[in-house]
């Protein structure tokens, strides 16, 4: 099956409703072309040194796609009202179960680190509604390369959670088979993952499951990575890649403000979804705590890949609430009431008030759904608390694939020094 | 089969894998209508089409990573690196994604990756084009790496590279690209073990790549002065064939060790220690390594000073023999 090579045109793809893959559109190159800066959404931006001047840092600004205020009020959107109002109202609260659930797995897992149970962790705590809306907004048969941040992805994913403690707590460096939920190992090198993603899709066009129309079979990949891991190359090379190959692949950025100590200033002067235009595909900035403005930009991203229209750059505006991991202290480098500031904008509370206010969920709903959360959060303490340190002699399995002779003695020789002591009791 | 330059069995063996395996992609930059700055992959992609020889951005982190992905994918990639003094900014991704995969997922994730690199000096190239980088590879658990010295092993090496489900550095020597030899039915023996290719009793010369005909050379001028050398082409590097090395050296007694690349932590250091540990009473001399000074490459009209050559791996016969 031949991959599609044609390029298209950034200015000639509207995107306004469901993304109808049409002919593809020749594109001719000219100096007038290259000018206009709307977006394939129409949204208006303005060039300008990082954000506008005089705005604050923290502030998304007029062009972020944001469907529920952080008070929870619901803010129309002509294209992609439609993508939310085709959610039932059990998708919705299953959203906002989602949320939860997974913000009282992270919290366990913090606690588990405290106590030692954890050697690490990083924590997604205010990064609820990127990972959420994004991890749902996926198919099946659609393949996500993430951080080692992504619990909420990996949740969405149908990954049992206790997967994720295995490489933290140090029995082992990932260890699920990343093809059974379609969700790669954790990737701990910043960035490098985005170009798996991009090589993945290649191997997707390569089999033909891009642009045939068939829901089960149009495969998108989903690429995650964070503000700081712009500043890498391998994210640049991948955005060229997936660009020239037109290859159908997501690059999910969750601008959360800080690289470790280093706030988003230090990583880039421009702001980061502006990169798309450079590489030859539209860019969005979306409200990374409205879990259904998260949603719906992402749907219509993958729909966008999947149907042969290459890809897109999606910025999530978010705030990493914690530390970058439990090892850090941000109290050296950030104020506090930075932190205020988005705690207000918290995504699980917006979503509550929403749901409440239009009714789509009543007091029984949220007491359950906290009862859940409970029980999760016991579960996983208890089935960690159960993970069983691994023989020493298996760091030697699985290094090679095929027979290897200084595997096979080093192992014989660890296991008869072992063995030796034994003897000797 | 006729006798064929080293570069064409290379061509013709990636022909037959891609044949047997419509998985098997080529990737690497100006692979494609050039056929590689070496001509290796020529005519490839005009009988495979442009999806399956890639002529990739000029990337290597790039390359290196699309491959990773792709074999996720379920392909088995074959990249070219175009020199050996190119392959650093994908070394992140070798060393990192590539060795690592496997053991990180518990053996759920196979990269059956192969990475082409043509290596070594002696052709009167400018910087970066002249080096001998085996050692950084081989030092990287869960690689393999393997290097090539004539036709035959090029033509079917380079398919038991790709049908591993490893992944594999195969490094191709160069300066012997145009060297013809016959190519034969079938590989001599599995990928990872050693062959001799001249038997002697006095002196073993441990050799891969482009110093096996050097060393060969030099068994044949020795032969005149009534000494008799045994030449062993490594031909896997990582890892090294334990068994055929120490055999060879408990018939002989002595053992040189010939690379182009820096002696200091290289191939030569990795076999004195093997061959002291495990034939340290069968040794008559301590084992000699011929290589590179441990200077960067030189520039080229000098490089023939910093290669190994005949009389250097004769000269170090003489002081093996002089024990």
């Amino acid at each position: 099956m031949p991959v599609r090579h044609t390029q298209r045109c950034v200015r000639d793809v509207p995107r306004s409703g469901p993304v109808t893959p049409g002919p593809e559109k020749e594109c001719p190159v000219s100096d007038s072309d290259v000018a206009p800066l709307e977006t394939a959404y129409g949204v208006q931006h303005h060039v300008t040194r990082a954000d506008a001047p005089g705005r604050p840092a923290h502030e998304g600004g007029p062009e972020m796609v944001q469907l529920l205020t952080p008070e929870g009020e619901r803010v129309p959107h002509a294209e992609l009202d439609a993508i939310v109002d085709a959610l039932s109202d059990e998708a919705l609260r299953g959203l906002y179960r989602d949320l939860v659930l997974v913000r009282r797995f992270d919290t366990e897992a913090t606690a588990l680190q405290r106590q030692g149970e954890l050697g690490l962790w990083a924590s997604l705590l205010g990064q609820e509604a990127a990972q959420v809306g994004s991890g749902r907004a996926m198919r099946r048969q659609d393949y996500a390369f993430p951080t080692y941040r992504e619990h909420g992805v990996a949740w969405c994913r149908g990954v049992d959670p206790v997967n994720l403690l295995g490489m933290f707590r140090g029995v082992n460096h990932g260890g699920w088979d990343p093809n059974e939920k379609n969700f790669h190992l954790y990737t701990i090198i910043i960035g490098a993952q985005t170009l798996h993603a991009t090589g993945y899709a290649m191997g997707v066009q390569r089999d033909g499951d891009v642009g045939t129309g068939d829901e089960r079979r149009d495969t998108a990949v989903i690429a995650y990575f964070g503000d700081g891991a712009t500043s890498q190359g391998d994210v640049s090379e991948a955005l060229v890649f997936a660009g020239v190959n037109n290859s159908p692949v997501v690059f999910f950025c969750q601008n959360n403000q800080w690289a470790i100590s280093e706030p988003n200033e230090k990583q880039s002067r421009a702001p980061l979804w502006h990169r798309a235009r450079g590489f030859g595909f539209p860019g969005i900035r979306v409200d990374g705590n409205d879990v259904l403005a998260v949603y719906a930009v992402t749907q219509q991203a993958l729909d966008a890949a999947r149907s042969g229209q290459g890809p897109t750059f999606v910025e999530a505006f978010t705030y990493r609430m914690g530390a970058h991991t439990t090892s850090d202290d941000p109290t050296k480098y950030r104020v506090s009431a930075e932190v205020e500031v988005w705690k207000h904008r918290d995504p699980i509370e917006r979503y509550k008030r929403w749901l409440l206010t239009t009714q789509r969920a009543d007091a029984s709903f949220f007491e359950a759904v906290e009862a859940e959360a409970d029980e999760l959060g016991t579960s996983v303490r208890e089935r960690c608390l159960a993970m069983p340190d691994p023989d020493g002699s298996s760091m030697f399995d699985h290094v090679y694939a095929d027979p290897h002779p200084v595997m096979a003695r080093e192992k014989a020789a660890f296991e008869a020094y072992h063995a030796s002591f034994e003897e000797v009791r | 089969m006729a006798a064929t330059t080293l570069a064409k069995g290379i061509t013709t063996g990636l022909r037959a894998a891609m044949e047997k395996d419509p998985k098997v992609v080529l990737m690497g930059e100006d692979i494609g209508k050039l056929g590689g700055v070496f001509r290796v992959t020529e005519g490839l992609q005009k009988d495979f089409g442009e999806d399956r020889v890639i002529d990739t951005p000029l990337a290597e982190a790039g390359i290196l990573g699309t491959a990773i992905g792709m074999a996720l994918r379920g392909y088995r990639p074959v990249v070219e690196i175009q020199f050996d003094g190119f392959v650093y900014p994908a070394f992140d991704h070798i060393v990192s994604q590539v060795a690592k995969l496997r053991a990180r997922s518990l053996g759920y994730v196979a990269m059956p990756l192969v990475i082409r690199i043509p290596f070594g000096g002696g052709i009167g190239a400018v910087e970066h084009h002249s080096e001998s980088n085996e050692a950084y590879f081989a030092h990287t658990a869960g690689l393999r790496v393997v290097a090539v010295s004539n036709p035959h092993d090029a033509h079917w090496m380079i398919q038991q590279a790709i049908a591993s489900d490893d992944p594999v550095v195969f490094y191709e020597p160069k300066r012997r690209y145009w060297d013809k030899g016959e190519v034969g039915d079938g590989p001599d023996g599995a990928l990872g073990t050693a062959r001799v290719l001249r038997e002697g009793t006095d002196v073993s010369l441990l050799a891969y790549g482009p110093m096996v005909k050097t060393c060969l050379q030099a068994a044949e001028a020795a032969q005149e002065e009534g000494r008799s050398l045994e030449v062993v082409d490594l031909r896997s590097l990582s890892p090294l064939d334990g068994e055929a090395v120490l055999a060879s050296v408990r018939r002989t007694g002595r053992a040189v060790v010939v690379h182009e690349a820096s002696t200091f932590l290289g191939l030569g250091a990795e076999i004195a220690a093997m061959v002291t540990e495990e034939a340290f009473h069968h040794l008559e001399a301590p084992v000699l390594r011929v290589g590179g000074y441990n200077v960067p490459y030189p520039p080229s009209r000098i490089e023939e000073e910093f290669l190994p050559d005949l009389d250097r791996v004769l000269d170090a016969v003489d002081r093996s023999l002089a024990y």
